[in-house]
Formats: C-alpha cells, structure tokens, sequence
C-alpha cells in the first residue's frame, strides 16, 4: 500500500530522517515509535507530502507519489490526522466536516463513531476541548474515505478519558482489515496492541522492526532504551 | 442639521466605495496575507472598463449595469494573472510581495497613461442615477446611494460565497491552515487562485462606483490604496465585519473633517486617528476567538 523507499528529508540543510524504507501492506498496521526528535513526525510529513524528499522515494500502491501534492495523494486513498488536533479553529465543526463532503450519510457515520461531536455541530472548532477536537480530526479524516490512514500521535495531550475513546476507534479501524494504518505514538503499549508490526526510529534511522502486538512490548522497550 | 447629515450621508457613500475596494483586500490581504499594492490599478482597470463599455454600449442607463460584472471579469483576470505570474512564488515572503506590486501598480499606470492618456477621461452617469433625493436637507445624489448598494451587494455576496458554499469553505480552509486543508483534499493551489480573482474582480466593481463619480485618470487607484489598507487592518485582519464598520468609519470622519478643515488636512486627520487607534489595539476591531492552540 504505502512504501517509503531510502528516505532522505529534513528541513534546510538538516537532514533528520536519513534512508529510512519503511513498509505497510494492504490491510495491513505499523507503528512507528521512538523519542522526541527522532524524525517520526518529518517520516510522516514525508509520507503525506506536506514534507519534499532529499533523497529516496514514496510509492503508494505501486506508484511514485514523491513529487505528488498532498491533495493529490488524498484523492489516491492517503488520510492523515496530524499532530496537535489541528482543526480550522474559525469553522464549526459541522463546516470542518462538510469541508470533506456534504454527503448527510456519510457525516452522520463518522458522527456515530464519535456522538459527543453530534452536539458541538454549531461550535466553532477553536473553541472545542483538546480531545474533542482530536476526535473532530479524525472524523474529519475518516470523511475523506482513505485505504490508508496516517495518525500522528492521535492520544497526545488528551484528557484520559477521551484517550480511552480514541484508542477504542483506531483500535477498530486497525481492526477492519480493508484499512491500512501507519501509526506513530508515544504510547507503546497502545501502539503495539493497534498495530501488527512496529519500526523504532532514533536519530531518524530505523534502528528495529519486527512483529507487533503485546508480546513486542519488550524488544521496543529494550530498542528505545538504548 | 444640514452641518451634520451633509458630511455623514456623503461620508457614508464614501465609507461604501472604501468598502467595495477594501473587501477585494480583506480577501488577498486580510486573508491570504499578500500586500498587493497593485489593488488600487485593479479599480482603475474597473473605471477603464466602464469608460471603454461606454463606447460599445452606446446606451448610458445599460452601459452601466453591463459594465460591472464586464469589470469584475477584467479586474479578477489581472488579478490572476498578477496570482500566476508573480504572486505564487511569493506566499509567506509579505516584503517581496509589497516591493514588486509596487512595481505592477507603477507599471499599469504608465499602460494606462500610454493608451488611454493622461488626463483621464469622463464615464456618463445614466438618467436613472442622475437626480437626488432631499435627506434633511441634504439633496443626496442617487449616484451616492448607488454606490451604498453596490457596496451592500458586493458584501452579501462575498459573505455568501465564503458562508454558504464549499467553495467559500475551502477559501476559509485554506486560510486558517493551509497544510491542513491540503491534506482533506483541497486543492489550496486552485482556491489561491479563485481568491485572488474573487478579491481583484471586487475592486474592478468599485471602480465601476469611482468612475460614476469621478471618471477615469490613470492615478486612481492611489487615491484609495492605503486607506483601503488602512480600513483592512483597523477593522482586524480576516474579519468582514471590522472592515464593514471601519470603512463606514473612516468614511464618515473623514467627510467630517473635510467639512470642518479641508480635504487634505481631513486625510491627515483620519489617518492620524487611525494609527493612534491601532497603537491602541494592534488586532483591530474585531480579532479571532480560539480556544488553546487550535
């Protein structure tokens, strides 16, 4: 679904990923951990497009995407939930979400899956909680109808309880098998429970990769830790 | 009673021309952010339009109304060619954009100065605007109230665009976050370049009202550049509401003082009032609500 191949990126003259390759499979969930600064955001930026390759290539099923514009990647399948529960703060949440599409089903789907956005329709999205926007990104994401969802670090700075919710819906969609998932989180245990394979980035190399799920938790401990 | 309703209803049709001018700038300046100094050519290229209609459509009470949407299609065209050509290559670099539509505004100028003259030529009022009506002793021309109208028209229709259509959404969009919007599919490339049409047709609609008033001249448009800058910024960047009120605002206070001193002291006058306003509250009128970082 989604390769990077020998990725070189960084901002000016700083390369903070360096030939990084990294792989998720159709239907397939990877997450990419590692500490602050370890070029886990730039890796996705680059995936999405927001973010010009140095050196390398990204290829979204099959083909090159590298000098793609983000839009254009959209429209391919590619949905992204940025850091930060980015939103456009002057727009209600019911216009973030018609800002995807006006289709009434298809809103009302994502408003099943996250009601508590059923009653801040008319709000404006600046004014909203940190975990009522996040959840206000995903949905919105979720309207773009990708085959390959990005997350970047979706359960950030969020009140518990909201966490729980959130953690519960990707850990669905991961679930689904006809949506690919490219994670990157904080939380390891959450991130390995969502995901089938793991990648941990230092220094903007990836310094393990293996299987994921539960029984990870030790070798991405021990990875991290080094 | 004359002393008061003569510089507030004249002053209200110039607050209105004011209006039409800096809603073109609320769009490229206030919400894109680019200094298009070029802005003010864009209503001489309105006040051209409307003279060159005239010599096609020899009927002065239809000339006029064929000429303003004619102006806002030849306007908005510059406007995106000024987008395509130099503009694109600009976003985020506010300095450079100030320095070479500098350069654009000169150089319409001498265009218009080598084809049309220097001296400017005149623009026919039709015979449904030419009269007045008796305001409290003010006889108020109906070219003045026309252009109230104009100013009304091309505000409810702006705020309707951007309110109620998806493309207004992805002009807001990509306003408030343009990476964002890029990554929900808008193609923020395509909305810069109806925005910046959008904001250029609307000041060649208000050169449409200046040529009513004061025919065509190749000047033009610097009489109405900084204050319609000025208007953008006191009424608070990528807010309508404050460039409605202060474009009515400095208006009206400047017919005020025209009316007490002379028209050039009155310039000075308003214009000191303002830059003591935003030394007072740099935001502007009205600035944007938000919760945390969002």
């Amino acid at each position: 679904m989604l390769e990077l191949r020998d990725v070189t990126a960084g901002y000016g003259r700083t390369r903070v990923v360096e030939d990084v390759s990294l792989v998720v499979p159709e239907g397939g969930a990877v997450a990419v951990m590692g500490h602050n600064g370890a070029g886990k955001t730039t890796l996705l930026r680059v995936a999405v497009g927001l973010l010009p390759v140095m050196r390398g290539q990204v290829l979204l099923d099959g083909e090159d995407v590298t000098r793609l514009r983000p839009s254009k990647r959209v429209a391919r399948g590619l949905g992204y939930v940025p850091q930060g529960q980015l939103s456009f703060p002057q727009m209600t949440t019911l216009e973030n979400l018609q800002l995807v599409t006006t289709d009434r089903r298809a809103i009302d789907g994502v408003l099943d899956t996250f009601p508590a956005l059923r009653d801040l329709l008319g709000r404006r999205a600046g004014l909203l909680s940190g975990g009522q926007r996040q959840q206000l990104a995903i949905a919105r994401t979720l309207l773009t109808r990708p085959r390959l969802l990005i997350l970047d670090e979706p359960t950030e700075g969020i009140q518990p309880n909201v966490v729980a919710e959130i953690e519960a819906v990707i850990t669905a969609l991961t679930a689904r098998g006809d949506l690919s998932v490219l994670l990157v989180e904080q939380h390891v245990g959450f991130a390995l429970r969502s995901t089938d394979a793991y990648a941990v980035l230092e220094s903007g190399r990836v310094t393990s990769t293996g299987a994921g799920g539960p029984g990870a938790l030790d070798a991405v401990r021990t990875a991290m830790a080094v | 009673m004359d002393a008061f309703t003569t510089p507030l209803l004249a002053g209200t049709a110039t607050g209105a021309l004011l209006l039409i001018a800096a809603l073109g700038l609320a769009l490229t300046f206030g919400q894109m952010g680019v200094i298009n100094m070029a802005h003010g050519e864009f209503l001489m290229a309105g006040a051209y339009t409307t003279y060159l209609t005239q010599q096609v459509v020899t009927s002065t009470d239809l000339s006029i109304l064929v000429a303003l949407p004619v102006a806002f299609l030849v306007a908005g065209a510059l406007g995106l060619l000024l987008e395509v050509a130099i503009i694109q290559w600009m976003y985020r670099r506010p300095l450079d954009t100030l320095l070479v539509t500098v350069g654009v505004s000169l150089l319409l100028q001498q265009l218009a100065k080598d084809v049309f003259g220097a001296q400017g030529d005149p623009v026919h009022t039709p015979g449904w605007l030419d009269g007045n009506i008796d305001v409290l002793g003010y006889h108020w021309p109906f070219r003045q109230m026309f252009t109230i109208v104009l100013a009304g028209a091309a505000l409810a229709g702006l705020g309707a665009l951007l309110r109620y259509t998806a493309y207004g959404r992805r002009i807001r969009a990509t306003v408030q976050n343009r990476d964002l919007a890029e990554t929900m599919g808008v193609s923020t490339r395509a909305v810069d370049r109806v925005t910046f049409f959008v904001g250029s047709g609307l000041a060649g609609i208000g050169g449409v009202a200046v040529s009513l008033i004061s025919g065509t001249n190749p000047n033009l448009g610097t009489t109405y550049i900084i204050s319609a800058f000025l208007v953008v910024v006191a009424g608070g960047l990528g807010q309508l509401r404050g460039t409605v009120i202060a474009a009515f605002a400095v208006g009206v206070v400047t017919a005020f003082f025209t009316d007490w001193f002379s028209s050039s002291m009155a310039q000075v006058l308003t214009f000191a009032l303002v830059v003591v306003f935003l030394q007072l509250r740099p935001q502007g009128l009205f600035t944007v609500r938000a919760r945390g970082l969002a």
